[in-house]
């Protein structure tokens, strides 16, 4: 086995010089350190974005975008194609796992503060990439056409459409006119596996070779030791290794959930029917939908509601300029402002989400 | 000056009053205006429940035409004049020749409807109601009791009085009048009892116009209170195998002889509820049990009977029932559905069957059914348990999955250890 | 004692690797394999050889859910409706004598191209598309 291997080796070494591969991949290390846990997150989202792809090209080949036929091909995937309930199930619950390491490794990514100089710009298109991975979840909702779907998408298009001036423009262009109909199920299709995909691939790339090209982030109280007891391990096969065992373990538990908590099917959707009582949007984007209901109808001259959509985007503006705020640090605080700044955000989405579904 | 004046004004009203009477002589010569209509409208005298959408007055006939009369005159006492012809209104004996006039003369009636018929006074006289009319008795329905006399409508049309749908309170108005039926010893109740019956339901409250009305069993001109043989006869248009089972089976024959009531025996004439099936058999709600009593061969039969589709019945319940479990559990339903259908066809056509009453007929349909359901009732099962067998399947997964988390679990574990030692070193 | 340890850490997991490979490959590849019903919607529904369908007969076909009747008239012309009865959904039935369809719940009577005409249903039977290929009959929806 390990002759064949080292045979291919030299057979692309003379062709392409493999020497500086080889001295990189040889040469990554990763600091060890009692929050090293942190940088497994990212790599477990890349993980299961890869399922969400492979299961995503399953699926591909017998959904069929359409007001006729999209409940129709998923109710069939699940019920006529073998191991069709899996594959769909696995790729409802991969996105959710995902959207979950995903905001623990933006929120780890800023309580550790590896976003400042020199990451600001990793940092942007990890921004990039989350809200790529919101159209992704949003887009996505829509295509099994059930009722849930088609209305926790009437909600969210309505929301864009609040904004002044491109909000209503924005809503039609997603919609593919006034109403959800087929049209915006078509064009959420299109966005789901063709334009979503083509942005977060450049993206993601640009992402990850700045990584490589900076190596991981250590911490002021890792870089502050002194050189001897700076513990590393190579991240070839040490680190990989670790990150194997963890993607296994989350694999294993995405598994579990697929099988034991399958992902359901609801009644078609009817356009002419009244909404049901108590749709919700996905659990991620649960916390600004409830916080926008506890806004009054109106702050001062603007509607309530409008005005915590244009927070949000502000904020969500903000957060994404974050490096380059400059937020001064004070000296000799136990906890740093910016610490108390993520705390509170985290505190506030856990907490609107427990109440948006506690209501 | 004056003088010129004064001449110029008498030209001017001269002039004026040519014009005008000149107008006045056009009017009394029109003979296509319907004065007799436009003076009643004026004076506010047009009679109750007069209107436009009257399938005569829209036709252009005329007041005249029915009731006689010189149409051209706006005078009344010209225009009303019996000399004119004019005849008023018909009193309720003369009613049926007066619309007769017309409606019995196929020659007229032709231009308007070539196929229309034209026997309805010739049948209204077969009827309780002609009969009585012509012994004196005013208190019968005549032509305009049921179809009005001035906003007569045709009966497809759902305004009319004689609309399916609408058929039962028009026979209501003197069938549901209490001091009315006493003094001919009828019923007052059969509106109420039809409403709540399973035609009633259909044809009042789901517009369903293929349920009977009271006309589709009893006659429209020819309304009679009908005998045995002929009701049997007319719930055999629509229910056809039930009337014919009952005829060829020992009941039909022994009902003949006896001269029983036939269907309405057991389901009643008006009131007819869906039949359940508790409604065969010897429990609280059996009709059987009505003539029926303990060891006699007719109870023995109920009994059986009851029970064979009791038995069907449960299963089909339980079955259907548990397709939704499968539902749930998104696995597939469509042969099962099919199944299904076909039970619900071997029940609807074994409680057919019960008007056989033998229960050697009805057990051969419900064993039919039976079989049938319980290849349903297995498929369901076997699709439940392929749901669960999936979980099955995850496990051979996880056990893979959990060796190799072992095997690197050790495989770290292990390096650790030999760059300790070798750190060590 | 090292080595073999380390052989028995790597058998575990070469077993594992390629026990866990199947575990996936196996779903991916049934999955991959198209299934009995080839499409999402029913479009056309194959119903057997028409030289050897009976002669004024019918049969009751599967179209996808719903339950079609397929007949062949005593002029050797084949006829496809859908067979729930629209008044109150019970199965058509074939009546020879008179060439019509006939539904036995309530009397209910349509021609053989679906149209209601005596009794109590309210609209008429779908009709549907036949067509035979190669002696097989096919049988589809018209405007498909």
């Amino acid at each position: 086995m390990k002759k064949l291997y080292f045979k291919i080796e030299n057979w692309l070494d003379e062709r392409y010089d493999l020497k500086p591969i080889k001295e990189f991949i040889e040469h990554k290390k990763v600091p060890q350190y009692r929050g090293s846990i942190w940088y497994y997150m990212g790599g477990v989202t890349l993980f299961l974005f890869s399922i969400q792809v492979v299961t995503g090209i399953l699926l591909l080949l017998y959904y069929k975008p359409g007001a006729n036929s999209s409940y129709e091909s998923v109710r069939f995937i699940m019920t006529q194609v073998k191991f069709g309930w899996l594959i769909r199930s696995i790729h409802s619950w991969s996105a959710n796992l995902m959207v979950f390491f995903l905001f623990l490794h933006m929120f780890s990514v800023f309580f550790s503060g590896s976003y400042k100089k020199p990451r600001e710009l990793t940092w942007v298109t990890g921004f990039l990439a989350l809200a790529l991975v919101l159209g992704f979840g949003f887009s996505g909702y829509l295509l099994p056409w059930d009722t849930l779907a088609f209305f926790a998408t009437k909600v969210g298009t309505e929301i864009v459409g609040v904004v002044p001036v491109i909000g209503e423009p924005l809503k039609v262009l997603l919609r593919g006119g006034q109403d959800v109909t087929g049209a915006t199920l078509t064009r959420f299709f299109g966005i789901h596996v063709a334009v979503l995909p083509l942005l977060i691939g450049i993206v993601l790339a640009v992402h990850l070779i700045f990584i490589q090209k900076q190596g991981m982030h250590e911490p002021e109280s890792f870089k502050a030791l002194p050189e001897e007891e700076k513990k590393y391990i190579p991240f070839f096969p040490d680190f990989f290794l670790k990150d194997a065992l963890f993607w296994m373990i989350v694999f294993n538990v995405l598994l579990f959930l697929a099988v034991y908590f399958p992902w359901g099917l609801g009644l078609k959707a009817d356009p002419l029917s009244p909404a049901p009582a108590g749709i919700r949007p996905e659990w991620y984007f649960m916390f600004m939908f409830q916080s926008l209901k506890f806004l009054p109808a109106h702050i001062l001259f603007l509607e309530g509601e409008l005005v915590g959509i244009l927070f949000y985007g502000f904020a969500g503006f903000l957060w994404m300029l974050f490096p380059f705020l400059g937020i001064k640090e004070k000296k000799n605080t136990r906890v740093k402002p910016t610490t108390w700044l993520g705390i509170l955000i985290v505190a506030f989405i856990i907490v609107m989400t427990i109440i948006g579904y506690l209501v | 000056m004056k003088k010129n004046k004064f001449i110029l004004i008498l030209i001017s009203i001269f002039l004026f009053g040519t014009f005008t009477m000149k107008a006045a002589p056009d009017k009394k010569q029109n003979k296509s205006k319907n004065n007799c209509y436009t003076c009643h409208k004026q004076e506010d005298e047009l009679p109750d429940g007069f209107s436009t959408e009257d399938v005569h007055f829209k036709l252009g006939i005329t007041c005249a035409d029915c009731h006689g009369g010189d149409i051209t005159s706006n005078d009344e006492d010209v225009a009303m004049d019996e000399d004119n012809g004019f005849v008023g209104a018909p009193s309720k004996k003369e009613t049926p020749a007066f619309c007769g006039k017309c409606h019995s003369d196929i020659n007229y009636m032709k231009q308007y409807n070539p196929s229309i018929e034209t026997d309805q006074v010739k049948e209204y006289y077969t009827s309780v109601h002609g009969h009585q009319l012509k012994k004196g008795n005013e208190d019968v329905a005549t032509c305009t009791d049921c179809h009005t006399a001035h906003s007569i409508m045709k009966p497809s049309d759902p305004r009319s009085t004689v609309y399916a749908i609408n058929v039962p309170k028009t026979c209501d108005k003197c069938h549901g009048n209490t001091d009315l039926m006493k003094k001919y010893d009828l019923p007052s109740n059969p509106y109420h009892d039809f409403a709540q019956s399973v035609h009633g339901i259909a044809l009042l409250k789901k517009h369903d116009t293929g349920a009977p009305a009271c006309n589709d069993c009893h006659g429209n001109h020819g309304a009679t209170p009908p005998g045995v043989t002929s009701i049997s006869q007319i719930c055999g248009q629509c229910h056809v195998n039930n009337i014919n089972y009952f005829k060829n089976s020992k009941m039909g024959k022994a009902f003949k002889d006896n001269d029983y009531h036939g269907c309405v025996e057991c389901h009643s004439n008006h009131l007819i509820k869906p039949p359940t099936d508790d409604f065969v058999g010897v429990g609280e709600n059996a009709v059987c049990t009505d003539c029926h009593d303990e060891g006699d061969k007719g109870y023995n039969e109920a009994k059986l009977i009851h029970k064979q589709l009791h038995t069907l019945d449960s299963l089909y319940a339980f079955a259907k029932n548990k397709i939704k479990v499968v539902e749930e559990k998104n696995m597939d339903d469509v042969d099962i559905n099919y199944l299904l259908k076909d039970v619900n066809q071997s029940l609807v056509k074994s409680r057919t069957l019960v008007h056989t009453f033998s229960s050697k007929i009805v057990g051969k349909e419900t064993a039919k059914g039976t079989k049938i359901v319980k290849k349903a009732i297995k498929l369901e099962d076997e699709a439940i348990h392929a749901s669960f067998v999936r979980r099955n399947g995850f496990l051979f997964a996880l056990l893979f999955i959990t060796i190799i988390i072992i095997a690197l679990y050790l495989k770290i574990r292990e390096m650790g250890k030999s760059k300790k030692v070798k750190t060590h070193k | 004692m090292g080595v073999s340890r380390r052989k028995f850490i790597n058998t575990l997991f070469g077993i594992g690797s390629i026990g866990s490979f199947f575990a996936f490959l196996y779903p991916v590849v049934s999955y991959l394999i198209p299934p009995k019903v080839a499409e999402v919607n029913v479009n056309s529904v194959k119903a057997g050889k028409a030289s050897t369908f009976p002669f004024n007969s019918s049969k009751i076909v599967k179209f996808g859910r719903e339950p079609v009747i397929l007949i062949k008239d005593k002029e050797n012309n084949f006829h496809a409706d859908t067979a729930t009865c629209t008044h109150l959904q019970c199965i058509v039935q074939f009546k020879k004598s008179t060439q019509q369809i006939w539904c036995a719940c309530h009397n209910g009577l349509y021609t053989l191209d679906g149209r209601n005409i005596s009794g109590p249903p309210p609209k008429p039977l779908t009709p549907m598309k036949v067509t035979v290929v190669k002696d097989e009959i096919v049988i589809s929806k018209l405007t498909a």
